[in-house]
């Protein structure tokens, strides 16, 4: 099972860091990463394994809305369902 | 693995174009609820519908949380209450307040079926409901009401259509301090979708299974931003841009109906494809309408126009689910939609457009504000008009308007929330069709019906 964490904003030092350490400790393993920064605008797609989380995924989506309130970003965390029903037959 | 630009579109559709799952509806039949004792009666609906229903809104909340779709409402259909007070007898109004009770007690905000089908003619308690009606809506707040008058099969069931005229009047008149609210919680059908997830006209048909879950999808805003994209294509490239779209609204409803039937052990039923505007800004069908070319909706081309969108609709939304069903296509509610609003008050769209308009896209004369003094008979043959399209086009059309009581044409009702505000639209004329409706009977089948 995979999850995609998407995060937008002004981009800052460390925004990686502090996302990967998020996702260490409820233990999802970071699949890729693809990221872009455009006239200052930093966006981030992080494609995580939620296989065998620590904690439920809710958890792991909670800590990240916070981490996202604390650096002022929009992190986003859905499951990877959403995509591979809009975008793939 | 997953594309990029794919997961930023998603979340953009999502994010500013206000791409939603409209609706999960749980249709609920009350068949093994009928009692000849209309008080054990009611305890069984209450118990049925809050057993089965009890994790609805928890189950929606966390599908909405786990793929980032907002899921704007959780709702009930059950069974045409008429079937009910048919086996019971006593007053109509103990099931309206039942279901209330039930809605609140499981958290969902709308419950549908205060429901009678009287196509061909009355049965037992279908009179006695509609004449209950009025007084069911105002003692209720989460209940709506669809009655069913014609089908391509039967014809038109000429007294009932007179019957609603009152009934929608009366309904508002009840209502008249809290914005006639009554009224728009009636929806009157020719050819009703027993499957429909939408309110205000959703009622769960004999002929579903004991519960199934039917889901609504949305997206008016993703559709005209896509194309936006495409400011100078042709016709034919407009309509390859909003079936591409209608896809991946589709497929989105999809996964969260099954998700919710596999979560919740209930048997998936339909996705309804319609493009459901809000009166949000840029969720608009009127705008979609506009972004093809019409400079304000309600203009000549707008019936092609909307008749392109409709269609495209379908064909992209179609192989993007397993089952489709219910109302599926646009919807053209007035006071729901910004552009309508906008059309409405400069009188660009006039009611005359507008059931033009039914005859070509899902629905039909749906949230329309009129003149608080229109007479009952002018209502019924509003009703009449709407309900001869859909039986001799086989589709779907309804009449949900609402009389403004104590106010006149240019001014406004306000409803807030989904329902939007209406300004007061003024009819054709005020010539009089009440010998037409007195007439009464059933206007026949046309012979489109004879299809075996």
């Amino acid at each position: 099972m995979k999850a995609v964490v998407t995060v937008i904003g002004r981009d800052t030092v460390g925004i990686l860091a502090r996302v990967a350490s998020v996702c260490a400790e409820h233990n999802a393993n970071i699949l890729d990463v693809t990221q872009s920064v455009l006239s200052e605008m930093f966006t981030m797609i992080m494609v995580l394994d939620i296989s065998d989380l620590n904690d439920s995924f809710s958890a792991l989506q909670n800590a990240l809305d916070k981490l996202g309130a604390d650096i002022g970003m929009k992190i986003l965390t859905m499951h990877e369902d959403i995509f591979n029903s809009m975008h793939r037959i | 693995m997953f594309n990029a630009t794919d997961i930023l579109e998603t979340i953009r559709m999502i994010d500013q174009e206000n791409l939603d799952v409209r609706t999960i509806t749980m249709g609920i039949s009350l068949l093994s609820c009928a009692d000849a004792d209309i008080a054990r009666s009611c305890t069984k609906v209450y118990d049925k519908i809050t057993r089965l229903a009890e994790r609805l809104v928890p189950v929606g909340e966390e599908i909405e949380r786990t793929y980032g779709i907002p899921i704007i409402n959780k709702r009930l259909s059950v069974t045409p209450v008429s079937m009910l007070a048919a086996v019971s007898g006593g007053d109509p109004v103990l099931y309206a307040k039942t279901l209330d009770r039930a809605a609140k007690a499981v958290g969902v905000n709308y419950v549908g079926g205060y429901s009678a089908l009287v196509q061909k003619g009355f049965a037992a308690g279908e009179r006695e409901l509609i004449r209950s009606i009025p007084e069911a809506l105002a003692e209720t707040d989460q209940v709506c009401s669809s009655v069913n008058i014609g089908s391509t099969k039967a014809g038109i069931n000429m007294d009932a259509v007179g019957l609603m005229g009152e009934v929608i009047l009366e309904a508002a008149k009840r209502t008249a301090d809290k914005n006639c609210m009554g009224a728009a919680k009636i929806v009157v059908f020719c050819n009703a979708p027993e499957d429909n997830p939408f309110m205000a006209g959703a009622f769960h048909g004999v002929g579903e299974p004991d519960c199934e879950i039917n889901v609504g999808v949305s997206g008016p805003g993703a559709v005209r931003s896509a194309l936006a994209k495409c400011p100078d294509g042709d016709l034919t490239e407009v309509s390859d841009v909003i079936k591409k779209t209608a896809f991946k609204i589709t497929r989105m409803g999809q996964l969260v109906g099954t998700e919710a039937s596999k979560r919740l052990g209930v048997p998936f039923g339909i996705v309804d494809l319609s493009l459901a505007p809000t009166p949000a800004v840029g969720d608009s069908v009127a705008h979609i309408i506009e972004e093809m070319g019409i400079e304000v909706c309600g203009a000549h081309g707008t019936t092609a126009a909307l008749a392109l969108l409709n269609d495209a609709v379908k064909k992209g939304g179609v192989m993007a689910s397993s089952h489709v069903g219910g109302l599926s296509g646009a919807f053209i509610p007035v006071s729901e939609d910004a552009g309508m609003i906008e059309a409405a008050r400069s009188r660009d769209l006039s009611i005359e457009k507008l059931e033009a308009m039914t005859a070509v896209c899902s629905v039909g004369l749906d949230m329309i504000v009129i003149p608080g003094d229109t007479p009952a008979s002018t209502i019924s043959a509003i009703i009449a008009d709407e309900a001869a399209i859909g039986m001799v086009n086989s589709k779907t059309t309804a009449v949900r308007v609402i009389p403004a009581i104590g106010r006149q044409a240019g001014e406004e009702l306000e409803f807030g929330g989904l329902f939007g505000s209406g300004p007061i639209m003024a009819l054709h004329n005020d010539r009089s069709s009440e010998k037409f409706i007195r007439r009464g009977g059933r206007i026949p089948a046309p012979m489109q019906s004879l299809k075996n």
